[in-house]
């Protein structure tokens, strides 16, 4: 008894001394207090029969059943199936681009054209994805679309690309490179940077040439964050940019355009089933939370460094 | 690296790099140029096809249009209300948050910074946040729009870590002085501070000028939307108005160049800034090597 009155009264001494700290910090704690982890707390609707009228703590429970309706539904295990082959997709033709880039960037030898290039291609990751839908809508529009225009002229019929589900993925994986790759050069760039220039030099002397700099000194050098971006990107394979789906699905390509993401959000904000959509994305959140930890204990391993 | 030492190989080497990078940012650069053609061309001339790099019939009538719309106005009126109350109320948190946090006197220190870190791995999802939203009364507010998305863990771990390396002496010769926290931050960290400060009101200022999800879920009055939703809206709307069906021959604007107008009217802002952007967001690339 007399431990705790005396540990109380030395934090409140503590507190008196220092409490412009803490004032200081009060707003940050409050904002995710308020804003995040209550959310949290929320997330129990997710085992309950959520009625707006109750509220999340008074309606009442009835344990796994939104799962099982979840599993048991077809669009559910297709958003599943269209999230993994998205994220799949992505990183297996968008991981490289980013990677060349910088390679890329590297062999420049006029700032000029380094510098101008650069700043072109880290442009569209600053454009809202509105305006990216609204481009791709415009590009690939069935009448004035450049692309038909262009599929016109070399003799081909027009094709209305964004009704037609088996073009959803290819518009969708080669919008989110256009848009990411150069930015994401930047990463690979900054650890270009960090090569030490002494190899270089003793290469040259060996009489290597450019091609063998990048291949044997390069790339090996640049491995290690390669390596842990491989990791970052495999640990959030269940995040696909969903904003971007939203913007350019529709019901004639759901088949292959739908993600878990995008299933949230019709069954929840669409069609207020708060319960179904929170259990569809409490189960997205525990299996991104397990594959992120696990991504951060293997980069741990390899790299010797957490990332966070 | 001296360009005397190229052999011919490497020679042959740069140009075939020079020209993959050089295709791919042409490609990143064309879109741009095909909307803002678009955009300044008449509606029969790309409803007719002949659009693809240059403008045909130049004209502003689409811009005339879309300037005379007064919810175009109230759209980017909004979206500056957004963009700098969200960025201001977003330093006026993350800032005095990021110091304290950095403080090594600040008890239960390792438990704060778990609490924020922990939201970056965890995350409760679109329905709770929605329905907490809700229980709060901050939907259709202009009020819930700027506070509810003032913070995040990314922002406030990258200032946290600038400032833990920030030297003792500094701190130490201030309190000397008789300085007390706040005015340590405000005399000593945030001057000292300058470069991370900026990277992040830009980031700040480029997600609020960007943000549309949750401005387009939260928000139903059409006063209060952002000029994203607004021209969401536009393209969702006008594809089957009456006013661009009917009048595709001979017309001045069509759907086509009115959106691309809009689009132009909302990029121009960013690429206002976008010198300022270049300058930093190296370095907050580098910032971020978020570490605990």
């Amino acid at each position: 008894m007399q431990n705790i009155q005396q540990y109380t009264s030395r934090i409140m001494r503590h507190i008196r001394a220092e409490w412009q700290l803490y004032l200081l910090l009060a707003p940050t704690i409050i904002w995710f207090i308020v804003f995040l982890y209550v959310p949290m707390y929320g997330l129990q609707i997710a085992f309950k029969d959520y009625s707006i009228f109750k509220g999340v703590a008074a309606s009442p429970w009835v344990g796994l059943e939104h799962f099982y309706t979840l599993f048991e539904s077809e669009q559910f295990m297709r958003a599943i199936k269209n999230t993994l082959i998205l994220s799949g997709y992505n990183l297996l033709f968008g991981f490289p681009m980013p990677i060349i880039l910088a390679l890329g960037f590297n062999e420049f030898t006029k700032a000029f054209f380094k510098r101008t290039a650069q700043t072109v291609v880290y442009l569209p990751h600053f454009i809202s994805t509105v305006i990216i839908a609204g481009i791709v809508m415009s590009v690939f529009s069935p009448s004035v679309g450049v692309v038909n225009l262009l599929l016109v002229q070399m003799g081909f019929d027009s094709v209305y690309f964004l009704v037609q589900p088996e073009w959803f993925r290819p518009i969708f994986i080669g919008t989110g490179i256009w848009q990411e790759a150069g930015f994401t050069s930047i990463v690979f760039l900054a650890a270009i940077a960090g090569v030490n220039p002494s190899l270089y030099e003793s290469a040259l002397v060996d009489g290597a040439n450019r091609w063998q700099m990048m291949w044997r000194i390069t790339l090996p050098s640049i491995l290690p964050t390669i390596i842990i971006m491989l990791i970052i990107r495999i640990g959030n394979i269940l995040e696909v940019g969903f904003e971007l789906i939203i913007l350019l699905y529709q019901p004639s390509t759901y088949e292959t355009a739908d993600v878990i993401s995008t299933y949230v959000y019709r069954q929840g904000l669409q069609n207020a089933q708060y319960d179904l959509a929170a259990a569809a994305g409490f189960f997205n959140a525990v299996v991104a939370f397990v594959l992120v930890l696990t991504a951060n204990t293997i980069s741990k391993r390899v790299t010797k460094t957490s990332l966070w | 690296m001296n360009m005397n030492l190229y052999s011919r190989g490497d020679k042959f080497f740069a140009i075939c790099i020079m020209v993959l990078v050089g295709l791919f940012t042409l490609s990143t650069l064309y879109p741009f140029i095909y909307i803002a053609a678009v955009s300044f061309s008449s509606g029969f001339a790309v409803t007719s096809g002949q659009v693809t790099i240059v403008p045909i019939d130049i004209t502003f009538a689409a811009y005339d249009r879309v300037l005379s719309d007064p919810m175009f106005w109230n759209a980017y009126k909004n979206t500056f209300i957004y963009t700098f109350g969200g960025t201001f109320v977003s330093l006026l948190i993350i800032i005095p948050g990021a110091y304290a946090l950095s403080r090594p006197q600040l008890k239960g220190r390792r438990f704060w910074n778990f609490m924020v870190a922990f939201t970056m791995w965890f995350n409760a999802g679109m329905i709770p946040f929605f329905l907490n939203m809700r229980d709060l009364g901050l939907l259709d507010s202009y009020f819930g729009i700027i506070i509810g998305f003032a913070c995040n863990a990314f922002n406030i771990i990258l200032l946290r870590n600038f400032f833990e390396g920030i030297p003792d002496s500094f701190t130490e010769a201030a309190r000397m002085d008789g300085a007390n926290d706040f005015q340590v931050l405000w005399k000593v960290f945030i001057p000292l501070s300058k470069p991370a400060i900026a990277t992040i009101t830009l980031f700040c200022i480029v997600a609020r000028w960007n943000g549309f999800f949750w401005a387009m879920v939260l928000l139903q009055d059409e006063d209060k939307l952002p000029l994203q939703v607004y021209l969401r809206r536009v393209i969702a709307e006008l594809t089957d108005d009456e006013e661009f069906v009917s009048s595709t021959v001979n017309a001045l604007y069509s759907f086509e160049t009115v959106t691309a107008a809009i689009m132009v009217c909302s990029i121009v802002p960013i690429l206002m800034i976008y010198p300022f952007i270049q300058k930093y967001f190296n370095k907050g690339i580098m910032l971020g090597g978020v570490k605990e």
